[in-house]
């Protein structure tokens, strides 16, 4: 049995395409085997919702008159990077105020950050736009001082380097004091253990080896439409591998992008992390085409089947240090307690489940109703077999090199 | 012996160095919660105070004596649930299970009633979704 994508199209066209979540598929193949669930079902849907600091948006402001040339540009008093043209910034979703005080006061509060700059613009509140520049012949102006909102923007889309992390790790502290990570609070003494994973709904956890997921594959991005525009960076698919394909540590990312102006400031969520900063949570929800029976199978993946590594991040993520805490599966995680090295250990997610979920059942109505086409990738991104090596900065002195620009 | 009170001053009692007395005096350790006080205008002051029982009363009657008017904090934790992304971190720092994930839909909950309010959510939510109200009275004159 092998399926087309125009064919796929051609019945979401007709309202008849037969489209089911990535966890609903589990039980419908359980009960009609594969052969016969490949032949029906058309798309399983996915969705994850979760912090994602490698995310941000591209805006073009138009112009001031007279024009200018942004030198530097801040939003709510969030540096926005304009080191490109004119009156284009990027607004990172990690960047903070220089007025913010850091961890100067430990553990720093981060209550404002790029992510809820993108949360307000999308909301369409009222933003302080200020920028400065040294002014030349053909861009005047040296100062721009203004409130806009999100409708005065020529551009903004969202451009995520890095999202929707396949497999990530279970973070635990071995130290003996309080730890305040992206993994959130870490209590000492491996007094929790924190994950971030839809798991079974994750979108990669589903395509294991990127068979239908690739550069064009139009995906539901932060409750509008966006694509996947190349592999993440960290990108690292030639990991150790379940026998169902699904990498035991984290593997496959994905850079996105997506009008901002068509989302939803539900989906696009300005997070704090305390002790360690400002993000977003992003919604992202991909649909997989069911081409033939080995697609189908990847999305029958189970919670129990996808295994995470334990790491520790007292010593063993920040310096480099190997320790074996072995491993864990998403079903452990989600049910409140996994046993790491013989002991009882209090789970805490900070991925979304019920979010994840919705989005799978949005992205499932929408293609139901006709409204969301599937797209063939135009080119595929580097799966088990590429030879990545995932590199490191160099250690290298400056002293006595003579630089040549 | 430690306790959170709220005090409430009038204008003339605002003019006076009301901390400055507690911690000379009385000896007390005093952290400030929350404090609105202006000059010529009644305000109230969220205070923990900490000291040996006896120095702690005496500081309390001193307030008393001022015809500051001195009340046990009550505080309550609120969850906006319109913020709250449903991550689920928080249930599991909370003690007592106010805020509780249920496993089936892996969605957060609270419950009043069983919250002490320790305050631990309030650190790990990322979204603030969690926040402690003190109860303050209308200030009196």
């Amino acid at each position: 049995m092998q399926k087309t994508y125009e064919e796929i199209n051609e019945k979401i066209r007709r309202g008849e395409a037969v489209v089911v979540t990535a966890e609903e598929v589990i039980d419908i193949v359980a009960e009609k085997g594969m052969e016969k669930a490949a032949r029906e079902i058309d798309v399983v849907t996915t969705g994850t919702f979760g912090p994602m600091c490698s995310s941000g948006a591209f805006i073009n402001f138009g112009h001031s008159r007279p024009r200018i040339k942004m030198k530097k540009v801040w939003l709510n008093g969030v540096e926005a990077y304009s080191g490109i043209a004119a009156v284009d910034a990027y607004i990172g979703a990690a960047q903070l105020p220089e007025t913010d005080p850091e961890n100067k006061v430990f553990p720093g509060r981060f209550t404002y950050g790029g992510g809820h700059v993108i949360q307000d613009l999308v909301a369409g509140k009222d933003i302080h736009l200020e920028a400065i520049a040294y002014g030349t012949d053909c861009y005047p102006n040296k100062k721009v001082d203004t409130v806009i909102t999100i409708n005065d923007l020529n551009e903004a889309y969202l451009f995520n380097p890095r999202n929707a992390y396949q497999n990530y790790n279970c973070a635990v502290n071995l130290g003996d004091r309080t730890l305040y990570t992206y993994m959130g609070i870490l209590k000492p003494n491996m007094g929790n253990a924190s994950y971030s994973s839809a798991g079974q709904l994750s979108p990669l956890m589903n395509d294991p080896y990127y068979k239908t997921i690739g550069l064009g594959t139009r995906i539901f991005l932060g409750g509008g439409i966006g694509y996947v525009t190349w592999n993440g960076t960290q990108h690292h698919p030639n990991v150790p591998r379940g026998e169902n394909g699904v990498p035991l540590t984290p593997a496959g990312t994905l850079a996105v992008i997506g009008d901002l102006k068509q989302m939803n400031p539900y989906w696009l969520v300005g997070l704090s992390y305390i002790g360690y900063g400002a993000t977003i949570a992003v919604g992202i929800g991909i649909p997989i085409p069911i081409l033939n029976e080995e697609i189908l199978y990847y999305t029958t993946v189970k919670d129990e089947d996808i295994y995470c590594p334990v790491v520790d991040y007292f010593e063993g993520y920040p310096y480099g240090k190997a320790i074996d805490l072995g491993k864990v599966n998403y079903r452990d995680l989600k049910s409140g307690r996994v046993t790491i090295n013989g002991r009882q250990v209090i789970t805490t997610p900070q991925s979304s489940y019920p979010r994840a979920r919705k989005i799978a059942q949005t992205l499932k109505e929408w293609i139901q109703k006709g409204t969301f086409e599937l797209t063939c990738p135009v080119a595929g991104i580097p799966s088990a077999e590429a030879n990545i090596e995932f590199k490191s900065i160099p250690d290298r002195s400056p002293n006595g090199i003579t630089i040549k620009r | 012996m430690r306790d959170k009170i709220v005090c409430y001053f009038s204008a003339a009692q605002s003019e006076q160095p009301i901390i400055h007395l507690l911690v000379k005096n009385y000896d007390l350790v005093i952290n400030i919660l929350k404090a609105d006080i202006n000059p010529q205008k009644e305000g109230y002051l969220v205070v923990e105070l900490e000291g040996e029982r006896n120095k702690y009363n005496e500081g309390v009657d001193f307030l008393k004596s001022l015809g500051v008017i001195v009340e046990p904090l009550s505080e309550t934790v609120v969850w906006q649930s319109e913020i709250c992304i449903q991550c689920g971190a928080c249930a599991s720092f909370c003690p007592t299970e106010a805020l509780a994930i249920d496993r089936e839909t892996m969605e957060v909950s609270f419950d009043n009633a069983k919250c002490v309010v320790c305050g631990m959510c309030l650190e790990c939510c990322p979204t603030r979704a969690i926040q402690l109200y003190f109860e303050i009275k209308e200030a009196v004159r």
